[in-house]
């Protein structure tokens, strides 16, 4: 098992040329380039691939991937109490949520897959919405009013062809919209993800496709993913451009997919972003990582943990104080524990709502269903 | 009225729907310049665009997959799989989505899309070219499904699948698609999802089946008749959600059940039909309800696919058991 994350080529960190060279040019996936615009102490080592982010949405950004933190480690917290089910655990890829959603517009159409806190959060679906799915109730998966979003997609990679279908509605109906759609690593062995990406190259759809490349897969690291040296030279057997980035940098994650969000929504068809990042936590809550990967690896990326780096960066830009971080920690913990009193009380559906929302009107075998279940519960409440 | 065969009654269907309604879209492989490999979609194109009409990558799971995106943008897709047996590389898009999204997303968001493809034995095709796999659509929670038998009901159900709210599964008997001719109406009209049709009254027995297997048993009835086997056949016409009352009254009527499917006998519609009688209507029956079905076997390739789906002789042959029956 690797002890130490080893330099590879797709490790070389942005030595493109910005001089009339476009990021995709600088950054093809050939080039063993990626892009970094902040090293892990904050300072910036690229200037030139600065994003235009003025200082508000900056801190904005950072903010969000604080009560992202937060949220976490809370839901987590909750789980160990057996307050909450099994549900994923984000720390370390704030970066990766954040700095793409902050990319779109609210009128662009998210599509999740399931660790993405963060992009939820910025792009509207309330705090409280998301813990209920994990306190294992279907209300969790009600879209936020005014929120263009798909549900959490369980099933691996299976959103990706959800989002290249919105990217053809976007298009047929002349809408101004992109749809920004998540995966991970593993993911992109399935399927679904060449279909996905494939029928949205096919027809131009608006669409980003953004690769959470945490290094695993539950256990499976991404060497046993796939032989390509890197996800984003998937892009290229698919016709569009491919990019890699710093997944733990916020101004980099921030700057590759603004360029490939404005790409799409020029209508010139989709974009693949692989971001690398680290998952600091486990898969989810019922996942052991010892098993896989050992504590010296996990130490190596503690230090690059992207909130650390944006702070800092704040910090040297001066728009940042320890008073402000303490009022940001005690508001964001505040809003968590307000968002878990909302929900944690909750039941059990009501029984009509189990069986109503299968189809637009009861059927016959449903209806009698429901009525055996009632049926039921009436006589064993009779009997206490 | 014009006469028509089941695939122009469908190619009609199509064509006044995309006609009628701009959110509907007809898509999938061969569908487009080629009108699909059984004409189904032909000149479609020609006449509403290749926007609304169009080739997909060879792709099952995105063909399906994408109707869930175009449907939460308020479309209204109608995809077509090649055949029977290439639904399969879709299902998880079908199980996993298409039927769940209502439920997941507490009625927010439907899924208005028909995935309709030819299926069955009977034209001695290509292994996974014969399948017959209706019950297995209707095990799975969210979903309609929906078999015509005659030119006149596949065009009206077909409009009925599109209107549809939610996600229906359309098999169309791919025997029957030039078998018959029929007086199929112009323009819009439909029939209903979900209701059976008593097609000839008799005393004796029920006889229910669907899709293709309908006109193997109208064959049947004239040996029947000259038997003295007077027999009511049902076509279901919607295999779920299941018209209770149709079947029902007309075994107590009868007193006696046959169910003709194609499919794999064990777990299948039939058995369904048949549990089904048994709760509803058990103090009517005179002899327990049969069933000549498909074998639990793969389809067999063409030189044996008569030793696997029921004919007019296996349904007389059947019925005359059924009859012969003695407490």
């Amino acid at each position: 098992m690797a002890t130490e994350v080893k330099a590879k080529k797709g490790d070389r960190v942005s030595n493109g040329k910005p001089n009339g060279a476009s990021l995709f040019e600088s950054f093809h996936p050939l080039s063993g380039n990626k892009l970094e615009v902040l090293d892990p102490n904050g300072k910036v080592t690229h200037p030139e691939w600065l994003p235009d982010l003025s200082d508000d949405l900056l801190v904005e950004g950072y903010k969000m991937m604080r009560f992202a933190r937060i949220a976490d480690l809370k839901a987590v917290n909750l789980q160990r109490q057996g307050k909450l089910y099994t549900l994923p655990v984000n720390r370390g890829q704030e970066a990766c949520a954040v700095g793409s959603a902050m990319a779109i517009r609210k009128s662009d159409w998210l599509v999740p897959a399931f660790r993405e806190i963060g992009a939820y959060l910025w792009h509207g679906w309330p705090l409280s919405t998301l813990y209920k799915w994990y306190l294992g109730l279907e209300a969790g998966g009600v879209l936020p009013e005014g929120v263009n979003s798909l549900p959490t997609s369980v099933p691996i990679t299976s959103q990706l062809p959800h989002a290249a279908g919105l990217g053809h509605a976007i298009k047929y109906k002349g809408l101004d919209a992109v749809v920004m759609a998540y995966v991970g690593d593993g993911g992109t062995s399935e399927g679904d993800f060449s279909e996905g990406l494939n029928w949205a190259a096919v027809f131009a759809c608006p669409c980003v496709f953004f690769i959470n490349n945490n290094h695993y897969a539950i256990s499976v690291p991404r060497e046993s993913q796939t032989r390509a040296e890197t996800l984003a030279q998937k892009a290229l057997g698919f016709g569009m451009p491919g990019i890699q980035v710093d997944g733990n940098d916020l101004l980099a994650v921030y700057r590759a997919t603004k360029e490939a969000v404005d790409y799409a929504r020029a209508g010139n068809g989709p974009v693949l972003i692989e971001a690398v990042t680290y998952r600091l936590g486990a898969h989810t809550t019922s996942d052991d990582p010892t098993k896989y990967r050992t504590t010296d690896e996990e130490k190596l990326w503690e230090p690059r943990d992207p909130l650390l780096r944006t702070k800092k960066y704040l910090f040297e830009k001066q728009v940042w104080s320890d008073e402000k971080e303490e009022e940001l920690v005690q508001y964001c913990t505040a809003q968590v524990v307000r968002a878990t009193e909302e929900v944690i009380h909750l039941g059990s559906n009501p029984i009509p709502e189990l069986f109503e929302n299968m189809y637009e009107s009861l059927t016959n075998s449903l209806e009698e269903q429901k009525r055996d279940l009632e049926e039921f519960l009436r006589w064993q409440g009779k009997r206490g | 009225m014009p006469i028509m065969t089941m695939v122009q009654a469908l190619n009609n269907a199509l064509d006044v729907k995309l006609a009628d309604d701009p959110s509907v879209l007809c898509f999938g492989e061969d569908v487009g310049v080629e009108g699909g490999v059984f004409r189904v979609t032909e000149h479609l194109q020609r006449k509403h665009g290749v926007k609304r009409v169009f080739d997909t990558p060879l792709a099952e799971s995105s063909i399906i997959g994408a109707c869930v995106g175009m449907s939460v943008l308020g479309l209204r897709p109608v995809a077509e799989m090649q055949f029977d047996g290439f639904v399969y590389p879709a299902m998880n898009q079908i199980i996993t989505h298409i039927s769940r999204y209502r439920y997941r997303t507490r009625g927010q968001r439907n899924m208005p899309v028909t995935i309709r493809f030819p299926y069955g034995g009977g034209v001695k095709a290509l292994e996974l070219h014969s399948e017959s796999m209706e019950a297995m659509y209707a095990h799975i929670p969210g979903l309609k499904v929906v078999i015509p038998s005659t030119p006149y009901d596949a065009k009206g159900l077909m409009i009925a699948a599109i209107e549809d709210n939610d996600p229906v599964i359309f098999q169309e008997p791919k025997r029957l698609y030039r078998a018959t001719k029929q007086e199929v109406p112009d323009g819009l009209y439909r029939i209903p999802i979900g209701k059976a049709k008593v097609e000839k009254e008799g005393k004796h027995m029920t006889i229910i089946s669907w899709g293709a297997m309908m006109h193997v048993c109208r064959k049947a009835l004239a040996s029947l008749d000259q038997d003295n086997i007077d027999v009511e056949l049902g076509d279901l016409r919607t295999i779920y959600p299941l018209d209770w009352e149709t079947i029902v009254s007309s075994v107590q009527k009868t007193g006696r059940l046959l169910v003709v499917q194609e499919g794999p006998k064990s777990f299948g519609v039939a058995a369904e039909l048949i549990a089904l009688v048994n709760e509803k209507c058990f103090e009517y029956l005179e002899a327990p309800p049969m069933r000549l079905c498909g074998n639990d076997t793969i389809p067999p390739l063409p030189r044996s696919e008569d030793l696997y789906c029921p004919t007019p002789e296996r349904v007389h042959f059947y019925a005359r058991k059924l009859l012969d029956y003695a407490t």
